[in-house]
């Protein structure tokens, strides 16, 4: 049933560490039908696997909590039905513990939480013959913490049809979250791949939040950008035709024009003919976007062929332990004495670690070139980082870096060490019908 | 003159590719562009970068063009040992091109 000839999606979030103001500012005085917020990034959800194994009732965004106490009241005083992949690796925990906020302050409410991407058994039991896509390596080769697919709009429909005011999610292609409500509320066919196409399309310039409408953008030059401290995040006016007008609300700060929405668009896409979701082969190249009015771009056409036959896999697992030391020089001889501490570490470390990298940050550390303009500055600090088995071998990098207090160039100051365990990514193809998602429902 | 006088650019990541618009502030220039940021001369800019090929995609309608830039992240996203492992202030790399 169509209740209005447009429907309202915001989204408040673009990742899990993102702003929680303006999600609030969205629920509270944003009229909107719908509340998204995207909050997994390749790898926080094997970050979350990780502390799901230390606690069976964790593993769902760590900001969870803080932010549906806050949105909470608003979403249920104005209606607004919300969708969020804020489960991670654990969407049933994640719902489980909304009803336990919503009974702390008293509301009635319905949570769909949606399982089934995560593949690791799966995954696990094929990995001696599956291949990833990245190197062409086995599986097995890897020590796997992970495997969750990236699901699209067709169970998160099932979740919107139960009338649940919350659906939680874990792994879903970003653009499902939004596509989901449109086929949902227009009743859009989802073997229509022009309008699949177009619902991504929209999908897509909202699912990092700020970035449409002026984070990741402003340079203070050209592209000027007011009140970025106080940044808006975005909200389409979506018609049943496939259009939309991207906005913000009135008041907040940042910008949504054309070149926002231009740059957004574009935004890690690998092929602009075939944007791959798993509800349609999109086709970004027949997009126009107009800009209307002040803070309102209309976006237009867009179009899409067939479903792909298979879901992407994304695969976490144990790569190795990141050792990192920075130490800062400045006044004369700077890239001299950055230089001589950079020899003394690599000749200390050279025997020891087989990957190291070190970087003159404030000369080529960012591009590895300065171009054509003048390579040396003021001041420089020096980085170095290496890949390690242990955590106890990553610590001598920044403790190396430290020893030069004392044992190496002349005014070496603000020495920092770092050890962390890195998690990697690499992906693979599982077939559409070796997965079997489902909602499960909790009330409060 | 350099890109950034006349265009904007935003960089993206998927494992170890790098993506980067292309958009010229006037859209009057999508045809300059068109002919000076060819795939070739982006990909000899950014040699200390981008270990493999660049293909540029052309899209008309928003007046803006797209490079996909392979083996550019130092090995992936997330096993570089970079500092700037997604490569997000490579956009402003691409915008130091002489044209």
């Amino acid at each position: 049933m169509k209740r209005k000839d447009f429907l309202r999606i915001g989204c408040g979030a673009g990742f899990s560490g993102d702003r929680i103001e303006p999600a609030v500012i969205l629920a509270e005085i944003g009229e909107l039908d719908y509340l998204v917020l995207e909050c997994l990034a390749e790898r926080t959800i094997a970050l979350a696997q990780k502390r799901k194994l230390l606690d069976a009732t964790k593993g769902y965004d760590p900001l969870l909590e803080k932010r549906i106490t806050t949105l909470l009241p608003h979403l249920v005083k104005n209606n607004t039905r919300f969708i969020t992949n804020m489960g991670a690796a654990n969407p049933i925990a994640a719902a489980q513990k909304i009803i336990e906020i919503a009974k702390e302050q008293n509301i009635k409410i319905k949570v769909a939480a949606v399982t089934g991407d995560d593949v690791l058994a799966t995954i696990q039991q094929q990995a001696a013959s599956t291949k990833e896509t990245e190197n062409g390596k086995l599986l097995s080769e890897y020590n796997i913490v992970s495997a969750n697919a990236y699901i699209g709009a067709d169970t998160i429909i099932e979740a919107l049809q139960t009338n649940a005011q919350i659906i939680i999610t874990g792994r879903v292609a970003d653009p499902s979250l939004f596509l989901s409500a449109m086929i949902y509320e227009f009743e859009w066919n989802t073997n229509d791949f022009d309008l699949m196409g177009k619902g991504t399309v929209i999908g897509h310039l909202l699912e990092c939040a700020g970035q449409v409408t002026g984070g990741y953008f402003a340079d203070g030059v050209h592209k000027k950008v007011d009140d970025l401290d106080k940044l808006g995040h975005p909200f389409a006016d979506v018609f049943a035709d496939g259009s939309a007008i991207i906005s913000k609300v009135e008041g907040t700060g940042g910008v949504v024009n054309l070149q926002t929405t231009k740059e957004q668009l574009l935004y890690e896409v690998m092929n602009p003919h075939e944007y791959f979701t798993p509800d349609v082969i999109a086709d970004f190249t027949t997009v126009h976007l107009k800009e209307i009015e002040k803070n309102k771009v209309q976006v237009s056409g867009g179009s899409g062929k067939q479903k792909p036959h298979t879901y992407k896999v994304s695969i976490g697992y144990k790569a190795f332990y990141l050792g990192e030391g920075e130490i800062s020089y400045a006044g004369f001889a700077t890239y001299e004495r950055a230089q001589l501490a950079a020899d003394i570490l690599q000749k200390r470390l050279q025997d020891k670690f087989k990957d190291i990298r070190i970087d003159f940050i404030g000369m080529q550390s960012l591009h590895k070139t300065t171009f054509d303009h003048n390579p040396v500055p003021y001041e420089i600090r020096l980085r170095i980082a290496a890949k390690a088995s242990t955590a106890e071998e990553a610590a001598m990098i920044g403790e190396e870096v430290e020893a030069l207090y004392t044992n190496g160039p002349a005014g070496g100051g603000g020495a920092r060490k770092y050890v962390n365990e890195v998690i990697g990514i690499v992906s693979t193809l599982i077939d559409r019908n070796s997965i079997f998602p489902q909602v499960n429902i909790f009330e409060s | 003159m350099k890109l950034f006088d006349v265009a904007h650019s935003r960089a993206g990541d998927k494992g170890n590719t790098l993506m980067l618009s292309l958009i010229p502030y006037k859209e009057a220039d999508y045809e300059m562009l068109l002919s000076k940021a060819t795939a070739e001369r982006v990909k000899a800019h950014l040699q200390e970068i981008v270990q493999g090929e660049v293909i540029r995609f052309e899209l008309p309608n928003i007046s803006s063009l797209l490079f996909v830039c392979y083996n550019a992240l130092s090995g992936g996203v997330t096993t570089s040992l970079a500092v700037d492992t997604h490569g997000k202030s490579l956009s402003f790399a691409l915008l130091e091109m002489e044209i």
